[in-house]
């Protein structure tokens, strides 16, 4: 039987590795996507005298039929793609917010709120975001708007029922019996209770965010194809498969993996320094 | 008696969803009307120039464009009900007769990869769970973690890559080989068309039925009755077989069957790179050309598909709750 003491050592010990591990992530994802930031539309432009290069130390990921520098194309992308993410998001996170608190209103906007989660959940999200994007005619609209109402549902349940625990909890029906107003009783208690959960929610959105924006993309209903976002890289080099350039496909794709992977382990790493597993 | 709850729970089941169906409908319906694609433009196309004012009027009136919207709505949902779906722009014909040869394509596409995927995806589940903690097992894992931040189209060309265009043995796409007639294709061709484009949905699948069959396996190995065998001197394969392969096995299925959804999403981008000729291409055409009435349809359609799944995931775990309630084996 270890002691308290023990087993308080070891918790902290798994905590600090935990923070570390975050950190990390942190850092290989400033690297990887405000990079994009830096790179001027000079950096991308076409240059036809190192056109179709294979990768080498001056372009690491080669050259397209342009002479663009993949490299820098890649970057560019996932800083886009990042951007289209962020928004996308940070709506959806909202929206999920929103609605769980006014699920925890009534029972009749309960009812409400679990048939439009199951509503939207009854689409297959790639149907749904061909569906909003060609009602908004594509375009950065489209993506983002797509991906922000497809995206709520799972984190509105999540908050729901965060909500519904709280809510017998008993300092809540203290300060209910106390004759505090909703307003407060939502600020005071709910709010806070729900941030953590909202932000790691928000994190784990975003693979999903930057998977489907990458997706809808190389369908064509995305963004338009002078912009270099990684799904339109991946359909351009489609074309050009047949003349075996075939870093135009390998070093995007995991270059994109890389991100979606990284934001997938920081989420999941800060859930558990959240909820102290 | 059990017969009749189980009639019972798909009688509901179905209830429900039909008002959910009537809800998905609306909204579509609602969101395509907002679109700012005129109906007479894209059903005109290029003739649009050569045909007159009048004429355009007569086409309107025709297709009842004119008629206020909720109007517009009840004469669809009448003709819906009906079974009609109206007629596709594209390719001029019945929407219904559309989906249901495409999906022909699509379907023999998606049960390929849901029961590779299901197969591997549990297997690969069961020994990550027996070898917890060990190399193995975190091999397992960050295969299926890696997988599931993988866009289904790069794997789908990077298939396209090897098996194609380096290795030369697959054809680089469609349907049935080029140039020839519907008749002559034989079973053969067919298969061979559809290898990759089901090898691509089958890698992607794998990732989640793996990580849930393994979360479940090391559940029961911690189980009581586990130990007890254990003692008895069981164990390895021998050990799962007879105590942990029903425990896992109909889990595993029902969790598989949720995942109609994202097969779905799955099989429009790999037919998409494969330019296999299914609903999921289908889609895409009729989002990119405006095509409201296939896009309406197959929407609806692909809800029904995902309804398909979740009751069959539902029913197996009502079934297992229903046994275990009168005390029987799984």
């Amino acid at each position: 039987m270890k002691s308290t003491f023990q087993m308080d050592s070891q918790n902290t010990i798994h905590r600090k590795r935990l923070l570390l591990k975050i950190i990390g992530l942190l850092f290989f994802f400033f690297i990887f996507v405000l990079s994009g930031f830096l790179i001027g539309e000079e950096q991308i432009e076409a240059n036809l005298s190192e056109k179709n290069l294979s990768p080498s130390l001056v372009h690491l990921f080669g050259t397209d039929w342009l002479g663009r520098d993949m490299f820098m194309r890649t970057l560019k992308g996932l800083n886009l793609s990042f951007q289209v993410g962020l928004l996308a998001s940070s709506i959806s996170a909202v929206l999920a917010l929103t609605l769980s608190l006014l699920a925890s209103k009534s029972r009749l906007l309960d009812y409400i709120v679990t048939i439009l989660i199951d509503l939207f959940l009854s689409i297959p999200h790639l149907v749904a975001l061909i569906l909003i994007a060609f009602v908004l005619g594509g375009g950065i609209k489209g993506i983002v708007v797509g991906i922000a109402l497809t995206h709520w549902p799972t984190l509105t349940r999540v908050l729901r029922a965060e909500i519904m625990q709280i809510k017998s909890a008993e300092y809540v029906q203290l300060s209910k019996k106390l004759g505090k107003s909703r307003m407060w009783i939502v600020k005071h208690h709910f709010i806070p209770h729900l941030i953590p959960q909202l932000f790691v929610g928000f994190v784990l959105l975003f693979p999903h965010a930057i998977l489907h924006e990458s997706a809808i993309t190389f369908l064509g209903f995305g963004l338009s194809p002078e912009q270099p976002a990684i799904g339109i890289i991946l359909s351009e080099s489609m074309k050009y498969l047949s003349t075996g350039m075939w870093w135009l496909v390998l070093f995007p794709g995991i270059s994109l993996i890389a991100m979606v992977a990284i934001f997938d382990a920081l989420g999941n790493n800060l859930r558990k320094f959240i909820n102290r597993e | 008696m059990q017969l009749t709850n189980i009639a019972k729970f798909i009688l509901l089941r179905t209830m429900k969803f039909t008002i959910l169906l009537f809800a998905v409908i609306a909204l579509s319906f609602t969101l395509v009307s907002f679109s700012p694609v005129d109906p007479v433009q894209s059903y005109l196309g290029a003739e649009m120039m050569v045909v007159s004012e009048e004429q355009k009027e007569e086409i309107a009136e025709h297709f009842g464009v004119n008629e206020p919207k909720y109007k517009q709505f009840f004469n669809w949902m009448k003709m819906f009900l009906q079974g009609d779906l109206g007629t596709s722009l594209l390719y001029r014909q019945d929407v219904f007769s559309i989906i249901q040869e495409k999906f022909l394509a699509s379907f023999a596409l998606m049960a390929i990869s849901w029961a590779v995927s299901g197969i591997f995806g549990y297997g690969l589940g069961v020994i990550a769970g027996m070898n917890k903690g060990t190399i193995i097992d975190r091999a397992i894992k960050f295969y299926c973690f890696t997988l599931a931040s993988t866009p289904t189209f790069w794997i789908a060309i990077l298939l396209l890559i090897v098996f194609s265009l380096w290795l030369g043995l697959y054809p680089i796409g469609l349907g049935t080989p080029i140039g020839m007639l519907a008749e002559e294709v034989t079973l053969l061709d067919r298969l061979k068309h559809i290898l990759l484009p089901a090898l691509t949905l089958s890698i992607i699948g794998v990732s989640n039925i793996a990580l849930h069959t393994r979360q479940k396996v090391v559940e029961i190995l911690d189980a009581e009755f586990i130990r007890f065998a254990r003692a008895k001197g069981e164990e390895g394969i021998l050990l799962f077989a007879r105590h942990g392969f029903r425990n896992t096995l109909f889990p595993a299925i029902s969790v598989h069957f949720t995942s109609f959804g994202e097969l779905f999403g799955g099989v429009i981008l790999a037919e998409q790179v494969f330019s296999y000729p299914g609903l999921g291409q289908a889609i895409v055409q009729a989002g990119l050309n405006s095509d409201v009435p296939l896009l309406l349809g197959i929407v609806v359609f692909s809800a029904f598909f995902v309804f398909v799944g979740n009751l069959l995931a539902d029913l197996l775990y009502y079934i297992i709750y229903l046994r275990m309630k009168n005390g029987e084996m799984i």
